[in-house]
């Protein structure tokens, strides 16, 4: 039978037939949890029931029922839906920081890998003072110099990101620079670059994989601290971090369901993303253990 | 002295659940005194002999058959008694010096800490008791020695110290596990010697496990050939040499790499 | 002793850049100094020269940064932009409670993280499960959302901690501060465990272990000396680089229950736009983070011989 009357059913099963021995059942089910929350945050419009600034204080802090199934918050909006739109800037700013990082980190570090010696010793230099400044904190610092913005405060962390993830990208990068078949490649006179994109992009690319998984997760967290205190995405906006932060008061006097909702969201989708993260970059580890 | 009867070891992966059949029912006898050759290439299930001998085989085996050590059964010893036994009776002698002594540990806490701590002798006789051993086993600068860090030291004299640490118990029954295997060709003989003459002193029985035939026929009374963790053949270095019964030793007999063509 | 040497020496240079970095920060803004830091507030002729002196603004670029670096190190930075307080007097109000917290929270992450780990590592069944689902889960679980859930739970619903302000005296921070310091912690608690328990489960296969046991070691001198005390080596890097961040990352907590540190000025300073405390703060640190930092890798090469003393021939 032609390979092009095999079933595209088919043919996804065997992909996540791979998928799975790769991650696991927990990792299945948590590219599930994430493929479930990437589609609701596409189709929010579809599926929240409100929008994100409908209510009227009159309804503040209803229970969860038929119309408000995880109730209202302290304006009366419907959480579920603030949960969902608010999945977009949540997700959003992760989203910019793990590409910046992604790119910035392969740039410098296949860089470094190819030039070797100056270059590389220069680049580590700068990378090094980099790791000195704790994510965070460079966050702020940029938030403070140019004023509280979802895109300032990504673009700083992605910043943040980049001396580790590059660190890592360079050492796998530089194994295979000394391989011998690349020296082949040189001799015959292929430009350095092309070399780096066609053969050596490509064995780094699981490392960048990992590392984007991985940061993601904190990411999230980190720029969800920041929106916490403020100093993030901007009220009345639905943003996950915020809304802990905004239902906090209305915790406190009996009425969980926005703060605790919203966390749980980030919980859960750090959660996946980090075992997804701990299976692609532990096999290579756990191999090593007998 | 020692008597190995019908001895089964399978292990189970604990990912895949597929059982692994390491040793496929072996027996064997050890007079006192006598020092006994297992030879077969890697794989073959002669290190697993040793670590059932002294139950440190890795988790997930599955262990049938006796092993018994003067009349007492081995592989039924627990807590206390096991420890005593492992500590007096037998002694390991593993191929990496270099991975069995801690690294963070200076290599006198390693002779002290199986004599005070395993067999609890004195602490002060143990310490002269350290540098007599090192000096037995021709380690000149035992004072030296006691206080370095095993990453300190060659792996020629660290096996020095893992010997004079085995021979400090005067145990029944040295097993030796590939001990030069891991060593520099200079230091092979040296060490091999040292635990030759030592042994011989003592007149402790041994079990030395060695992929080398040349090496265990030259050091050991008689040699049993494994193979897939089946016990092949066993006799005197003679018999094996000249009258060889099974096709395996024969095979191997002929794979040795020859110094001198024409004996062949 | 060449090591110590060339680590503090890179980081003089990772001060020296980093110091530039926070002070040159604000000329990356379009528009004039003064408009920057005074940010649209009105300010009377003489505030506005005091802050013109206060950055050297009639002097070259690099003149400012040496002034500013200079006063600094001498504990000037100057004064606040808004109140016109003296931003030291501010900070050495401040910096207790802030202390007081990050050792509370390291303290736990080292007791807690380490005890559970070893426990986990070292023994199977349903504990080592529920510390292995605990610290994937822990560290998921962002600080300010925890702090909320403790304050609503263990402060309103059950009423047995203070949910808001720093306490006075040693027993009244450490009750005060519970709360903060268990929601600051639990991060890097939940990943100190889970990397003890991988070590202690990695040692514990170890050939030099399982030589201890074929020698008839007492068992807890195997499981002590040989198993937990060699697998916390590679823990201790770890452990660090969490005090370290659980220092940079305190302010989220002292934000989240109102208490009076260096983290809650640095984010209502931010708010107010009052650059020279967010200077200051973001200079203390970075130095301290990176002290820390130091004090850990030197601290890793005394405890491992390995590194201590070199290869020798």
């Amino acid at each position: 039978m032609p390979q092009s009357l095999v079933k595209p059913s088919s043919r996804i099963s065997v992909v996540a037939g791979r998928a799975h021995r790769r991650l696991g059942t927990l990792g299945m089910v948590c590219v599930t949890i994430i493929a479930v929350i990437v589609l609701t945050t596409l189709l929010a419009p579809l599926i929240a029931p409100y929008g994100p600034y409908e209510g009227s204080v009159a309804d503040r802090h209803l229970a969860p029922g038929v119309n408000h199934l995880l109730g209202t918050d302290q304006s009366g909006r419907d959480v579920l839906s603030r949960v969902i739109w608010g999945a977009r800037s949540s997700l959003l700013g992760p989203l910019i920081v793990i590409v910046v990082t992604a790119v910035l980190a392969t740039a410098i570090a296949l860089t470094a890998a190819w030039y070797g010696g100056r270059v590389d010793s220069f680049l580590g230099r700068v990378l090094d003072v980099l790791f000195a400044f704790p994510n965070i904190l460079l966050a702020i610092l940029a938030i403070a110099i140019f004023g509280p913005s979802l895109l300032t405060a990504s673009l700083a962390l992605a910043i943040g990101y980049v001396p580790y993830s590059a660190r890592v990208i360079r050492s796998v990068a530089l194994r295979e620079r000394n391989l011998p078949y690349i020296a082949a490649a040189r001799m015959q006179g292929i430009y350095g670059f092309v070399i780096t994109v066609r053969h050596i992009l490509p064995n780094v690319w699981p490392q960048i994989l990992t590392g984007m998984t991985i940061n993601f997760g904190y990411a999230m967290i980190e720029l969800a601290a920041l929106s916490f205190l403020g100093l993030g995405v901007q009220p009345p906006n639905a943003d996950w971090g915020l809304m802990v932060s905004s239902g906090q008061s209305s915790l406190l006097q009996g009425y969980p369901e926005q703060s605790v909702a919203a966390g749980l969201a980030i919980v859960v989708t750090v959660a996946a993303f980090g075992y997804i993260g701990e299976r692609l970059g532990g096999r290579r580890a756990a191999g090593r253990v007998r | 002295m020692l008597t190995i009867d019908n001895l089964e070891l399978s292990i189970t992966d604990p990912d895949t659940g597929r059982v692994s059949e390491i040793l496929r029912g072996n027996s064997l006898t050890l007079a006192a005194g006598e020092a006994l050759g297992l030879v077969g290439e890697s794989g073959s299930g002669k290190s697993m002999t040793l670590q059932c001998v002294l139950g440190i085989e890795p988790p997930g085996s599955s262990v049938g058959g006796r092993i018994e050590l003067e009349g007492r059964d081995l592989r039924a010893l627990r807590g206390e008694e096991l420890r005593r036994t492992r500590a007096e009776d037998l002694a390991l002698i593993a191929q990496n010096p270099h991975s069995v002594l801690n690294p963070v540990l200076p290599v006198g806490k390693y002779l002290m800490e199986g004599m005070s701590e395993a067999r609890s002798m004195p602490k002060a006789r143990a310490r002269l008791r350290s540098s007599e051993l090192l000096r037995s086993v021709g380690i000149e600068e035992s004072e030296r020695v006691l206080r370095s860090y095993p990453h300190q030291l060659s792996g020629g004299m660290l096996q020095r110290v893992v010997i004079a640490g085995a021979i400090s118990a005067q145990p029944k029954l040295l097993l030796a596990d590939e001990p030069t295997t891991a060593l520099d060709v200079t230091t092979q003989a040296e060490v091999a010697a040292i635990l030759d003459e030592k042994r011989r002193e003592a007149e402790m029985s041994m079990i030395f496990v060695s992929h080398d035939l040349d090496l265990a026929a030259a050091v050991c009374d008689r040699l049993a050939v494994m193979r897939y963790g089946e016990l092949v053949e066993i006799g005197t270095p003679e018999e094996i040499r000249d009258a060889p019964q099974h096709e395996y030793t024969r095979e191997l007999m002929n794979a040795r790499p020859k110094l001198h063509p024409e004996e062949a | 002793m060449r090591y110590v040497i060339s680590r503090l020496w890179s980081l003089c240079l990772v001060f020296v850049v980093s110091s530039f970095v926070v002070f040159s920060g604000m000329y990356l803004v379009p528009g004039s100094p003064e408009n920057f830091l005074v940010q649209g507030r009105t300010v009377s002729p003489e505030v506005l020269a005091s802050i013109r002196v206060q950055y050297s603004l009639d002097d070259p670029f690099l003149t400012r940064y040496w002034n500013w670096l200079t006063s600094a190190v001498q504990g000037d930075f100057g004064r606040s932009l808004t109140t016109r307080q003296d931003v030291s007097n501010l900070l050495a109000a401040r910096l207790p409670t802030t202390l007081f917290l990050t050792l509370y929270a390291g303290v736990l992450v080292v007791v807690f993280g380490i005890g559970l780990g070893v426990i986990a590592g070292t023994r199977e069944g349903v504990f080592e499960k529920i510390v292995v689902f605990g610290s994937n889960l822990g560290f998921a679980v962002p600080t300010f959302f925890a702090a909320l859930l403790l304050m609503a739970v263990f402060g309103g619903a059950l009423g047995w901690f203070p949910v808001t302000g720093s306490g006075s005296g040693f027993g009244g921070r450490l009750f005060h501060l519970t709360l903060p310091a268990v929601a600051l912690s639990l991060p890097s608690l939940a990943v100190v465990a889970r990397i003890t328990r991988t070590s202690v489960r990695e040692e514990s296969g170890s050939d030099h272990v399982l030589m201890a046991v074929a020698r008839g070691v007492p068992r807890r001198l195997v499981l002590w000396r040989h198993t937990v005390r060699n697998s916390l080596l590679p823990v201790t890097t770890v452990i660090g680089t969490h005090l370290a961040a659980l220092l940079a990352s305190a302010f989220v907590i002292e934000y989240a229950f109102t208490l009076d540190g260096i983290g809650a000025l640095l984010v209502d300073a931010v708010h107010r736009q009052d650059f020279a405390v967010v200077q200051a703060i973001a200079l203390i640190l970075v130095v301290a983070f990176g002290l820390i930092n130091l004090a850990v890798d030197l601290l890793y090469a005394v405890i491992d011989p390995r590194i201590r003393l070199g290869k020798a021939a």
